[in-house]
């Protein structure tokens, strides 16, 4: 029983980080409909933008706050600079393109970072906290994780409720021409899409990598991760994108707990075919028309 | 007589390879026999999500199926190389038979993260079953130089040929099977799949197929990589393979067998090439190892933006007459404003 607790309470620590990038793959998938394969790149990237900086100045908030920053800069110049010019082209380029970033990012980062593994410092504490005699399976830094990512969530779910860039941003999602004709720049609005997508993702690297190391593919396996969070939620939705990394974390961490490491990877392959079995365009997904 | 026209040009195409290897040394001949093991896996990707409109981003473990089953068949029953050859096409096929009947329901990004955990997660199953499949060290794989030429025969040399030889048959076959009523149908289902259903085909079944065809020619290309590089473990099967596989296939130019060549050659040649140029300008060995990964990202991008249909088709509107108008865009990951009903069925 104990166990249960805590390889459930782990895994929804890590299930969040899952969410994290899973929910900015949600944002640019509804704005663009286009997968973003480099964003656990991105994420790698800012990531050591922070470590720079962490080490730098000793303050691991400057850092946290560097990289957040960097995620959102990083995010805008290559809608900016790249994937706007990729909008007219076969979807299929897009993927290739986002690919083509993936690989020059990482290609970039073993040029000026070195390939070599290197440690990344956690916000808070990472002893296990315990309930009266009771491990609990999570940290200090866990509950920080999860805090984050949620509050990230709810601040993102705010913003597209309640403010009038959400109105625009959900504009362009719905659909691109009529919200063009009504005066919304759309260009802009997707810039902002994919900064904002940056942000999140900028979010889950600083997290997640005190307990993966840094490297130029650190965040490959969390990037899967994450995707298939998104996917099981159904990719239009932010709140699915959560759900998905959540359950996808417990399942994971309860399989890798009892039945060892090995089998994670068949596991988050399990629970991604079942679902889709189920239902083909994930969790969380409305019932599209298909016109004849 | 297209089968004739396609036989014909395969054999030139064997007897230029056959001439330039014997000219090249042992390091160009084994290049080759890289390419052409990646063009043989590229070739069945391309017809999968250039003609059937179904994407994968997991072909690296119909690969690793055919690189297993070829490196166990060879280690444990002996088989004549053609045998294993044969085997591990068909087995790697009849993996990609189930995956393709699970797939058959699924659209464009759900296909990819589901093509995507495969590649993944099947990897893991080696070091799960470390007493079969070798761990992380993996199986080695032993191929001899048949003694009918001579032992002073570079070993290399002889690994180019077979592989060409099976790559080239693979595309011949394909050649014909893309002319067929099958890749008719493919066609069909991939621009439209409600006209295709209303037109009597099976859309389930043709999908599946699909996927059984190009998982097949996955599995031998596994195979001949093994081959190639004598060993079979799980890092070689890895997510950056099927990746490579895919950037290949879309970067020649997706549908098209002659864009599968050219995507390989990219994929083989161009790492090198860069490598070369960066050692030769004195960079440090830490950097000049990520140069040509940074450099590949380069080319993707922009051969994408450059040649949206890929070098095929960039070579069709240099070289071609009059350029057709262009292709309307793939179903496999159509891109569209939800709303917009017309186009809704492409995610779906």
């Amino acid at each position: 029983m104990q166990e249960f607790v805590e390889f459930t309470l782990g895994g929804v620590a890590f299930g969040m980080i899952y969410a994290a990038i899973g929910l900015s793959l949600v944002l640019i998938w509804r704005g663009t409909r286009i997968l973003n394969y480099s964003q656990g790149a991105m994420a790698m990237f800012t990531t050591y933008v922070a470590l720079i900086v962490i080490n730098h100045t000793g303050n691991y908030w400057e850092g946290f706050a560097v990289a957040l920053a960097s995620g959102l800069v990083l995010g805008a110049a290559l809608e900016w600079v790249v994937v706007r010019r990729i909008e007219d082209k076969p979807p299929l380029n897009a993927v290739i393109v986002t690919i083509g970033l993936l690989i020059f990012l990482e290609g970039l980062a073993g040029i000026i970072y070195g390939g070599q593994y290197r440690s990344f410092p956690p916000a808070f504490s990472i002893v296990g906290l315990t309930l009266g005699s009771t491990a609990l399976g999570i940290s200090r830094n866990d509950e920080f994780t999860a805090g984050a990512v949620l509050a990230a969530a709810l601040g993102l779910a705010a913003l597209f409720r309640y403010t009038s860039v959400g109105l625009r941003l959900r504009a362009t999602a719905f659909n691109a021409d009529v919200a063009r004709l009504l005066g919304v720049r759309i260009g802009r609005v997707l810039t902002l899409g994919w900064a904002l997508a940056g942000l999140i993702g900028a979010l889950a690297g600083v997290l997640v990598t005190p307990s993966t190391f840094l490297y130029p593919n650190s965040m490959d396996s969390i990037f899967v991760l994450g995707f298939t969070a998104a996917v099981i939620g159904g990719l239009e939705s932010p709140v699915g994108a959560v759900v998905g990394g959540i359950v996808l974390g417990v399942v994971l961490n309860l399989a890798g707990g009892y039945l060892g490491s090995d089998l994670v990877p068949i596991f988050g392959l399990a629970v991604l075919a079942l679902v889709l079995m189920v239902r083909p365009s994930g969790l969380f997904s409305t019932t599209a028309v298909r016109q004849v | 007589m297209t089968l004739a026209r396609h036989v014909g040009a395969a054999l030139a195409v064997a007897v230029v390879l056959a001439i330039l290897t014997i000219r090249l040394g042992p390091f160009r001949d084994y290049q080759i026999a890289e390419a052409a093991a990646y063009v043989t896996a590229v070739a069945g990707l391309t017809y999968l999500i250039g003609l059937s409109g179904q994407i994968s981003i997991g072909h690296g473990a119909f690969m690793a199926v055919g690189a297993y089953a070829a490196a166990l068949l060879l280690l444990h029953l002996d088989w004549p190389l053609e045998a294993v050859f044969a085997a591990s096409a068909v087995i790697a096929a009849a993996a990609g038979g189930i995956i393709g009947a699970a797939a058959a329901r699924l659209r464009g990004p759900y296909l990819a993260g589901a093509t995507l955990m495969l590649a993944v997660a099947l990897p893991s199953l080696a070091d799960k079953y470390a007493g079969v499949f070798g761990g992380d060290q993996g199986l080695s794989v032993a191929v001899t130089t048949p003694a009918w030429l001579g032992t002073t025969f570079p070993p290399t040399r002889w690994l180019a040929w077979i592989t060409c030889a099976a790559a080239l048959i693979t595309l011949v076959l394909l050649a014909n099977l893309g002319r067929s009523r099958i890749g008719r149908s493919w066609r069909a289902l991939r621009d439209d799949e409600i006209a295709a259903a209303l037109s009597g085909l099976n859309v389930a079944r043709m999908r599946m197929l699909a996927f059984v065809v190009s998982s097949a020619c996955a599995g031998l290309g596994g195979a001949l990589l093994a081959v190639v590089t004598d060993i079979v473990s799980p890092g070689a099967f890895n997510l950056a393979l099927s990746i490579s596989l895919l950037t290949a296939a879309i970067l020649g130019g997706l549908g098209s067998l002659a864009g599968a060549v050219w995507g390989s050659l990219v994929l083989v040649f161009v790492p090198t090439y860069v490598t070369d140029v960066a050692n030769s300008h004195g960079l440090s060995s830490g950097a000049s190892s990520n140069v040509p990964i940074a450099a590949y990202g380069v080319v993707l991008i922009v051969v994408m933006l450059v040649f949206p249909s890929g070098i095929q088709g960039g070579l069709r509107r240099l070289l071609g007459p009059v350029a057709p108008a262009a292709r309307p865009p793939f179903n496999a990951l159509r891109r569209h404003a939800p709303a917009s009903e017309k186009q809704e069925e492409g995610t779906r």
